[in-house]
């Protein structure tokens, strides 16, 4: 055992000082790989995290959200159904829900009007989510004015602030009264936004749905699972553009490690001819090889994983930071909770390092058998 | 095959070197699950209190999308968005760069179902 451990280790010398000589050639092609790798796993681990987390969070979402359609667009909920929805068998608690959007001109921000139950307002007070507080500099005490639906000014104290904690939910939430709502919206009385259903049996969450389409044809109900499954989707991490661009430089990279590794350069050649003229067998020429595919593959595999760690973990992701900010003014400013599947490693590690390793052993062993006096020859 | 000797006393062979970096590599990819749980027990009052909110304010999405009306609450948009000028089209905002179109839109039988 001792005697096979020293001729590996002879070996992978000998391999590594065969880097070395052709420095410049195998540091681009270390650095290209670990880019290759790390923004993979970036995106994977980014995507799963973030789906992770919007599960968790979104358990406790409403039941059931029944919104009102007419002509196939959203419209006002009678306040009044929320008697015939109590009525369905199973049905918990219903209630009416006030929400609204406000795009503010002044800074070009979408803001998220509610009115909350949990959260009782004076008139003339507003809670206001922490990345509006952060974005517009807005604190506990100061005014801000919002237009009404029919051009007047109506001024609202901020009473308090969300917790950062909870940013990721409520970063552009702004809580509000009822009468203040109705005001700003010009939403009658005898309206609401949507309504919110809670369910004894999450098991008959379907069959309400159901019979809520059946009782009311004009309703549209969104079960909790749905909602849970959008971010299941949006955030598959085999989806989007971000995925499709990487897709195409991964493609590159096949392309530049395949020809790197399965075309033997003449220098390469004569090294093997000349390793063989020396009393090397083939076998030993191909654990050569293969320890440096492997060394290559390992080290960046291993090395661009870190750095996708590092990247979405410990700072904001900036790779993905543009393209979830987008356009919009307020962002939440939240640290992702780690999240790691193993599988999807795994999944990486295979199609990665597997490949390339075992596409610098097959041109070697095709060297390797050739007479060493023909390749030192050509 | 002939092995040479190493360098009696001289300086570390490649291979410990090499070894030695890869054994902390190794080790580092391997902090990488110990670290993540130890994150994520940081993060559970964090969690929790996204929970509470969610729960108390009958929250339905993440803040995450705020740029357009109906990338902010995806749960809650008709069934043409976010890419809601045709179901394939491309989006224009720049989060049409991270989203798909939802596999629900793709079942119509959920469609016949619950929105009649």
């Amino acid at each position: 055992m001792k005697r096979w451990i020293d001729k590996q280790k002879n070996i992978i010398d000998f391999t590594l000082s065969s880097l070395l000589r052709r420095k410049g050639k195998n540091t681009a092609l270390f650095l290209v790989y670990t880019l290759i790798v790390f923004l993979l796993a970036s995106v994977m681990f980014y995507t799963y995290a973030l789906k992770k987390e919007a599960a968790l969070i979104l358990q406790n979402a409403p039941d059931i959200v029944v919104q009102r359609t007419v002509a196939g667009r959203h419209d006002l909920m009678p306040v009044k159904y929320v008697e015939e929805m109590r009525k369905i068998r199973g049905v918990n608690t219903a209630s009416p829900r006030l929400w609204g959007y406000y795009y503010d001109p002044r800074s070009r921000a979408n803001f998220t009007l509610m009115v909350s139950e949990s959260h009782p307002l004076p008139a003339g007070d507003i809670i206001i989510g922490s990345g509006i507080s952060r974005s517009l500099r807005a604190f506990r005490g100061d005014m801000m004015t919002f237009r009404t639906h029919d051009g007047d000014l109506l001024t609202l104290q901020v009473s308090d602030i969300l917790s950062t904690e909870s940013e990721l939910v409520s970063a552009d939430i702004i809580l509000m009264a009822e009468e203040d709502f109705r005001d700003l919206s010009g939403m009658a009385k005898e309206y609401a936004t949507d309504l919110t259903l809670r369910v004894r049996n999450q098991e008959e969450l379907r069959t309400i749905a159901g019979k809520i389409a059946d009782l009311l044809p004009g309703m549209r109900p969104i079960i909790k699972d749905e909602m849970l499954r959008t971010y299941d989707s949006v955030f598959d991490w085999r989806s989007g553009m971000v995925v499709l661009m990487i897709f195409s430089s991964v493609l590159a990279f096949i392309i530049f490690a395949w020809d790197k590794a399965s075309g033997l350069s003449a220098e390469e050649r004569k090294e093997i001819g000349i390793l063989k003229a020396i009393g090397w067998e083939t076998s030993d020429v191909i654990v050569m090889k293969f320890w440096e595919g492997a060394v290559i593959s390992l080290t960046s595999f291993l090395t661009g994983m870190v750095l996708a760690y590092i990247h979405i973990f410990f700072t904001p992701a900036p790779l993905f930071e543009g393209a979830l900010k987008g356009w919009s003014v307020l962002y939440p400013s939240f640290r992702l909770t780690p999240f790691i599947n193993p599988y999807q490693i795994a999944t990486l590690f295979f199609l990665t390092v597997v490949p390339y390793t075992v596409a610098t052993i097959v041109p070697s062993w095709r060297a390797a058998t050739v007479d060493p006096d023909s390749i030192m020859r050509s | 095959m002939i092995f040479i000797p190493p360098a009696a006393g001289g300086d570390m062979r490649k291979s410990t070197i090499y070894f030695s970096f890869l054994i902390v590599l190794f080790l580092l990819s391997g902090s990488i699950f110990f670290l993540s749980s130890a994150q994520r027990r940081n993060a559970a009052s964090d969690l929790e209190e996204m929970g509470r909110t969610v729960k108390e304010l009958e929250l339905t999405d993440l803040s995450l999308f705020m740029e357009a009306r109906y990338t902010r609450h995806p749960s809650q948009s008709d069934l043409q968005t976010a890419f809601q000028d045709h179901p394939m089209a491309m989006e224009h905002f720049p989060s049409g760069s991270l989203m798909k179109v939802p596999e629900v839109m793709r079942e119509s039988s959920r469609y016949e179902t619950l929105d009649r």
